[in-house]
């Protein structure tokens, strides 16, 4: 391993690192302004040109907070559970392939951290460990409220991971890899998952707002009737991190869907376009953010749309309707594919 | 089968109102915004038409009100905030008169209710939209709302048809009035314009409203 290749990896990471967390960042910004757009209001506009500094400014309250933790708490656990949610939230962007080929000097930059032959697979292991720090965060609280957040999320997680895997097996089948990698280069061009899997789509979409705990799957949090669920009795940098992990979520959910089933960094008439493979590779990473941008905004909007489940409403989608659907989907999928072999 | 019908069945209907309330929300996230941002547009500021802010009583340029002083608005008040003091004065052809003296009203103790408006028989008071009432001491809050010097704007010069006139002026009013408040506040008040103006004719006339 020489230290050229250590170099670009370093500094490969360290950007998708911090081009998480500043999407993470701006993506609260963001939140709160379709929110407020969303009810006839304005939004933060007070911190910087249309609140651009707000994130920046809540960070820092945050930061400036009192940290409080509970007599009874476990002290390890405690201060576990944000840290490893916010790990396993950003750890998942190692394999989702941020545009093609860069080349500079006759030499092949891969925009991808990592190529891994089972990116799917660890996606999707990652994502579930998640479950683990609201659960640890949520028991070493030793409050009953955040409890029942932990438990909440916890059975959720496990509900709609099923359909969610049974999903993603469709797009194995239809592709034949698990690599992310070799998912997305298969839709070139204008040749999308979304054609050959539109019922696979809506049980991922479905599930990825399960993941991420987001309305209307947000009873983990459920404001109305636990507190703040799992998070209850955290305060400062600690409830900072448990809150940024889910936009880190989210960021990563809207990445997997536009991966998976738009596309990633493929856009229509990319071959026709006449521009040299580079040009090619940074449009293709600008379309794969736009195509973020919006998932990230369908989450949103669908935040401001449909109110939260019930409990026995989130079992029940998911075991009888999810699951069904998912499973009719894996069978239709393997028939067309014998029968066009 | 059945079972499964139901299942496709609310499936689609799931789909359909989901993007149904995408759609409302979608139009809702282009509508005209209603924030009104304060201390920056507070020359162009929008109140509503409704929003009671300061009882006033508005004088014409010369100097002249509506104000009767018969006191039904400080009747009417539910809690005390309205305060009026007559005084007698002679006027020229030797009759005694009793005009307003002082109208003082105590926005500290005010409900903004507009039932002194309601009732008001000559439309003599209104609440504007001034809204930034903030002082610093609470005696500052109790208003006097006749101007000095102010006097009652005088009716026509011929005492028996202005007095017609005047009562056809202010039928919608008292019929409103009534309309609105019913029973006790309606008969409070008949009681006291029997008490308060001497003439016949407004007796007759409140009894018909009732």
């Amino acid at each position: 391993m020489d230290i050229h290749f250590l170099t670009y990896k370093l500094s490969l990471a360290g950007g998708i690192l911090l081009l998480s967390l500043l999407i993470a960042m701006y993506a609260t910004l963001l939140e709160r302004k379709v929110a407020g757009f969303f009810q006839d209001r304005l939004g933060p506009n007070r911190a910087g040109t249309f609140g651009l500094l707000q994130p920046v400014a809540d960070g820092l309250k945050l930061f400036m907070k009192e940290e409080f933790m509970p007599a009874n708490a476990d002290k390890f656990l405690y201060i576990l559970g944000p840290s490893l949610t916010m790990l396993v939230a950003l750890l998942s962007s190692a394999v989702i392939p941020w545009g093609g080929n860069l080349n500079i000097g006759g030499v092949d930059y891969s925009l991808q951290m990592a190529d891994i032959n089972i990116g799917v697979l660890y996606t999707f292991a990652v994502v579930s460990i998640g479950v683990y720090g609201v659960m640890i965060g949520g028991w070493a609280s030793n409050n009953k409220y955040a409890l029942m957040g932990a438990v909440r999320a916890a059975s959720q997680m496990i509900s709609y991971e099923l359909a969610m895997s049974m999903a993603i097996v469709t797009i194995v089948m239809t592709t034949g890899s698990l690599s992310v990698n070799d998912i997305v280069a298969q839709q070139h061009g204008f040749n999308w998952n979304i054609w050959t899997q539109p019922i696979g789509f809506l049980v991922f979409i479905v599930c990825a707002f399960a993941e991420c705990n987001r309305t209307p799957f947000d009873l983990p949090e459920c404001e109305t009737e636990l507190i703040g669920g799992y998070h209850t009795e955290y305060s400062s940098m600690k409830l900072g991190f448990y809150l940024f992990s889910e936009y880190i979520n989210m960021f990563i959910a809207s990445a997997m869907i536009s991966s998976l089933y738009f596309g990633g960094y493929n856009f229509p008439f990319m071959d026709v376009l006449g521009v040299s493979p580079n040009w090619i590779t940074i449009i293709g990473t600008a379309v794969l953010f736009i195509k973020i941008a919006f998932f990230m905004f369908v989450f949103m909007w669908i935040r401001w749309t449909l109110p939260r489940f019930r409990y026995d409403q989130l079992m029940r989608f998911g075991w009888k309707v999810l699951l069904p659907m998912a499973m009719v989907n894996l069978i239709l999928t393997g028939f067309f594919k014998l029968l066009f072999k | 089968m059945n079972s499964i019908l139901k299942y496709f069945k609310g499936l689609f209907i799931g789909i359909k109102s989901l993007l149904m309330g995408m759609s409302v929300t979608w139009k809702e996230l282009w509508t005209k915004k209603v924030t009104q941002q304060y201390p920056e547009n507070r020359k162009t500021l929008v109140i509503s038409d409704r929003f009671r802010c300061e009882l006033v009583m508005p004088h014409d340029d010369k100097n002249e009100h509506a104000c009767t002083s018969c006191g039904i608005c400080q009747t009417n008040c539910p809690n005390g905030t309205i305060s009026i003091t007559t005084k007698m004065i002679e006027t020229e052809d030797g009759k005694k008169k009793k005009i307003l003296d002082k109208y003082i009203w105590d926005l500290g103790m005010c409900t903004f209710c507009n039932l002194c408006v309601i009732t008001c028989p000559s439309d003599a008071i209104s609440f504007n939209k001034q809204f930034e009432n903030a002082v610093f001491t609470r005696s500052k809050l109790i208003q006097t709302l006749n101007k000095e010097g102010s006097k009652l704007r005088e009716k026509k010069k011929e005492v028996k048809t202005a007095e017609v006139k005047s009562e056809v002026a202010t039928e919608p009013k008292a019929v409103k009035s009534v309309g609105i408040l019913l029973g006790a506040i309606a008969e409070a008040k008949s009681a006291k314009t029997t008490e308060t103006t001497p003439t016949k004719n407004t007796e007759n006339k409140s009894t018909d409203n009732l």
